[in-house]
């Protein structure tokens, strides 16, 4: 994928995102901030059997946290908890530059090169954040 | 001018974030380095020649912030900053002084660390926060304040500038009324009094409070002023040595005179030499050639910022040098992140002013805030970067 290509998955994310929606009390709901930015990112999952059967997101954050989110929660619907845990790791091992299966990143591989910008690899990583915590809370 | 003396300007940056902490030029540098190399001894123990050295420079630094805000050398205590300064006045002053039922009146805009003090004494007192209303520019006026005045008024705590909207109030007028009606004044300067003249005899406050770091100053110092009889009354939040006259067994304790009394521990001596040296710089220059340039530097970067479409500017009006804007269907992050790409460090979010999106309905905004060492070619060239949204879009990820 070209930087250019890149750069407008991204941007479409973060002007159309997936699933911005605040959602009620059905939904596991977790938060995600930083302290060096303002990003504030709230998730909302319905989780069955094992299995995430929808997921929203609401909350400001910058376009590459908004991009991501938009683009994780594509990743992670219908797919099976440990599924979701494994893409995880490899989300966050391309993002710190270790080893990882591309295959199953799909469109999250737009963040290949963030680790170029340090200070956004959080921004990045930020709605993993709230995921893992929503897991962890299921 | 002026930016030879400051070491940082050797970079590259062009530094519009004065709000959250200034540059230090050489000589308050040098100033710090002297004492850790020449006479790295602690304060009041004059027991021999460096450390009465370090007391000469120490209490020097004292009288040098006295006569900056024409207080008496004793009404000037030191401590870590404004945040520091807040506490100590809520928590030292007020909580011995307010009963169930007074009110404290504070504004929306300002920082936290002149709310969530406020917020504690209230919920453990059942006090009542009352807000000032802001005028359609977000500013203040005494006919406002007057407004929000009851018989359970207890104090007014403002920032005589804020750091968000920028506005500068009217505190003179605001102490002469509050004194005719018994209702203290407390003064967060952290904002103004780096940029214009202070002058607590004049105004008439009863506390105010400030940070060096934010006037050339090093970091971790700062300056809580009392009148007089009010320190008396201020009760130490953190005891042992260097407060203490003597104690016994008995557990009796006599302490020192004001200001030594509130400052305990071994100080930051470093820093209050520091800061003395800042004081000298600005004098220098001169605080009313700070406000007057810093105003008309900033007339000049609004006037540029109107003539951008997609730019929408909150404060217009604020007679400081603070500018705090946002560009249509761009997150202020993006904006600062983008800009950062070309070394302009600017400050995107809420500059801890979280309640001002309940008067604004905006959360999150840019702010630019200037110092006497901005030029135009830096506005310039901000607006240059500012100016095609599409660049932004285009460079912000
Ligand atoms: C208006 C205002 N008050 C208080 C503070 C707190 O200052 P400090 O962090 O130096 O204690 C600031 C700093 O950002 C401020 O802008």
């Amino acid at each position: 994928m070209n930087t250019e290509l890149k750069r407008q998955i991204m941007l479409d994310n973060y002007s159309n995102p997936f699933h911005k929606e605040t959602k009620d009390k059905d939904y596991i709901k977790t938060n995600a901030n930083n302290i060096s930015c303002i990003d504030d990112i709230n998730l909302f999952l319905k989780i069955e059997n094992d299995i995430i059967i929808d997921a929203y997101f609401d909350g400001e954050a910058c376009a590459i946290s908004t991009s991501s989110t938009s683009i994780m929660l594509k990743n992670i619907i219908n797919k099976n908890i440990n599924d979701v845990k494994e893409y995880i790791n490899n989300f966050e091992n391309m993002i710190y530059e270790k080893e990882y299966n591309k295959d199953i990143l799909k469109e999250a591989l737009v963040y290949d090169e963030i680790y170029k910008q340090e200070n956004r690899k959080t921004c990045a990583t930020l709605p993993y954040e709230a995921l893992k915590k929503a897991i962890a809370k299921n | 001018m002026y930016r030879e003396d400051f070491p940082m300007f050797k970079q590259d940056y062009i530094y519009l974030d004065n709000g959250a902490t200034t540059f230090k030029p050489q000589i308050v540098i040098d100033a710090i380095t002297d004492y850790y190399c020449n006479y790295s001894a602690n304060a009041h123990r004059g027991d021999y020649s460096i450390s009465y050295k370090v007391d000469l420079e120490y209490e020097g630094a004292r009288k040098k912030v006295a006569e900056f805000i024409n207080a008496d050398i004793n009404e000037v205590v030191f401590n870590s900053g404004s945040t520091e300064g807040l506490n100590t006045i809520v928590s030292g002053f007020f909580d011995n002084l307010v009963d169930p039922g007074d009110e404290i009146i504070i504004s929306k805009s300002e920082h936290a660390s002149n709310v969530l003090p406020w917020f504690r004494l209230a919920n453990k007192h059942n006090l009542k926060i009352v807000y000032v209303p802001l005028d359609a520019n977000l500013h203040i006026t005494l006919e406002g304040i007057k407004s929000v005045i009851t018989s359970n008024t207890k104090v007014i705590a403002l920032a005589e500038t804020t750091n968000v909207v920028g506005d500068i109030r009217p505190i003179k007028a605001i102490c002469e009324y509050a004194h005719k009606n018994n209702i203290f004044v407390v003064v967060d300067g952290a904002q103004s009094t780096p940029h214009k003249e202070t002058d607590v005899k004049d105004s008439d406050v009863d506390f105010l409070v400030f940070s060096g770091h934010k006037m050339c100053g090093p970091t971790g110092i700062g300056v809580l002023y009392g009148k007089k009889e009010l320190l008396e009354e201020l009760d130490p939040l953190i005891l042992g040595g260097g407060m203490n006259e003597s104690f016994d067994s008995e557990k009796e304790i006599y302490l020192k005179d004001i200001p030594q009394r509130l400052e305990a521990g071994t100080p930051n001596i470093a820093g209050a030499i520091g800061l003395g040296a800042a004081i000298d710089y600005l004098q220098n220059i001169g605080m009313d050639n700070i406000s007057i340039y810093e105003q008309k530097l900033k007339n000049y970067l609004v006037s540029k910022l109107l003539e951008i479409e997609h730019i929408k500017i909150i404060n217009e009006e604020a007679g400081s040098g603070i500018v705090a804007f946002n560009i249509e269907g761009i997150f202020s992050q993006d904006v600062a992140y983008y800009l950062n790409k070309y070394n302009v460090c600017v400050r995107a979010g809420n500059h801890c002013a979280k309640i001002l999106k309940s008067v604004t309905g905006v959360k999150n905004t840019v702010r630019v805030s200037l110092y006497f060492y901005n030029t135009y070619e830096e506005i310039d060239s901000l607006i240059e970067l500012l100016m095609d949204k599409e660049k932004i879009l285009k460079e912000m990820i």
